[in-house]
């Protein structure tokens, strides 16, 4: 292959480009993950508290985004904005359209650990002198975050696989990166598979571990 | 739509045979399951349809928008739905087969007519999950060329420049049509598992 022609094939130094795409996938996803897991155990709070008020406003919201495809979503967020007047980068609107759709995820799983606490454990707590507070850091916690992490790490996984499709509002992540190469190389069978593997490497570990720790705990 | 409910439907078939596979089947046959089934777990189902559009066609098989589509789902719904059969099979109790297997069925029958109707009682309520989960994949179709709803909406407003009305109309039906199957699924069950 001559250095005249436009396609090369790939490079070692294209290893390095990857890479650098899979970090951005990594950022946008922990980004989404941490935030929206912060809103979500708001909003599961809220939801279990304020149970039929909750489950009709902010319920009937976060059903929303469970219920339309996230690539319908990302693309309506792209183009809103425009129309009221800024724009937004396609990482900006990306991580905020996944801070949503994670937080509308973890809400349901938050709203089951705080379901999964026994009322009558939640009653002895407050006899015992535990503020409502106490009571939520002290006994609601731990015993919910136990019935709930699995799913937890359910949610945080499938994000982390979504944000592939933050690709289509151009933001150069992993699977963009891929397209860019192909077009480059026109060898997409190899690149598929080494992004392939890119993101099973990524992904893998954590649900063996979350896996373990079920297992784990479910001895206990 | 049709595509989701069709890879939904394969999905199903080569689920359960993967969770039979994995956990029946000799060394190799297990291990080919288990490679499966991580593989459709572990990576976006974004990347599983592009390697069936492009990856395939590096070795001159072009496959039309429609059957990338539906293998690229149905590979990823079968991995999804092994594991989730897996877990009902588990939860069946082992004297099950036992007892139907003394009463003299063969294997294929006390599968088919013991097991796999309590494990599709235990698995109904993650099924019906993964079938939203199906429809809402069903629109990364539009990114490969083939057009169902989503698609079809891309076209409409790459034509017009209207992006966001057309959308949002789209975004309105998805939620319409999940909204619809949850019923339909709940009435469903009600019927089916009632005595």
């Amino acid at each position: 292959m001559g250095s005249s022609s436009v396609f090369t094939s790939f490079q070692f130094s294209d290893f390095g480009f990857l890479i650098e795409a899979a970090g951005r996938t990594l950022l946008i996803s922990v980004l989404a993950i941490s935030i929206g897991t912060v809103f979500g155990c708001i909003f599961g709070w809220i939801l279990s508290v304020a149970r039929i008020v909750g489950a009709v406003t902010l319920g009937a919201v976060l059903d929303v985004f469970r219920s339309v495809p996230l690539l319908i979503q990302l693309i309506l967020f792209y183009n809103f904005f425009p129309i009221i007047g800024f724009n937004l980068s396609p990482f900006e609107a990306g991580t905020i359209v996944l801070i949503f759709y994670t937080s509308s995820l973890v809400a349901a799983v938050a709203r089951g650990g705080i379901d999964a606490v026994p009322e009558i454990t939640r009653r002895a707590a407050r006899s015992l002198g535990l503020s409502y507070w106490q009571d939520m850091r002290y006994i609601v916690w731990p015993i919910g975050l136990r019935a709930v992490l699995p799913s937890w790490a359910g949610v945080a996984l499938g994000v982390l696989k979504d944000s592939a499709l933050v690709s289509v509002l151009g933001y150069v992540e992993l699977l963009r990166a891929s397209q860019i190469l192909i077009t480059r190389t026109q060898e997409p069978f190899l690149i598929l598979i080494i992004v392939g593997i890119f993101y099973f490497s990524l992904s893998f570990p954590i649900s063996r571990l979350t896996a373990r720790l079920e297992r784990k705990w479910h001895y206990d | 739509m049709e595509i989701a409910v069709l890879a939904m439907v394969v999905g199903i078939v080569l689920g359960l045979g993967l969770a039979i596979m994995r956990m029946q089947g000799t060394r190799p046959l297990a291990w080919f399951a288990v490679g499966w089934i991580e593989l459709a777990r572990n990576t976006p189902a974004l990347l599983q349809l592009f390697f069936f559009g492009f990856g395939l066609g590096a070795f001159g098989l072009h496959l039309s928008p429609f059957l990338i589509v539906l293998f690229g789902l149905s590979f990823n719904n079968a991995g999804y739905l092994a594991e989730t059969f897996r877990g009902g099979f588990n939860a069946i109790p082992a004297t099950q087969t036992r007892a139907a297997r003394s009463l003299g069925m063969t294997q294929s029958q006390t599968y088919i007519r013991i097991i796999i109707p309590q494990v599709f009682r235990l698995v109904y309520h993650p099924l019906t999950n993964q079938m939203v989960w199906s429809v809402l994949m069903s629109s990364l179709a539009m990114l490969v060329g083939f057009r169902e709803l989503a698609g079809e909406t891309q076209f409409l407003a790459s034509k017009t420049y209207r992006i966001f009305e057309f959308f949002l109309v789209t975004a309105a039906i998805y939620y319409v049509i999940v909204k619809l199957f949850l019923a339909g699924a709940r009435l469903l069950s009600w019927r089916l598992f009632r005595y």
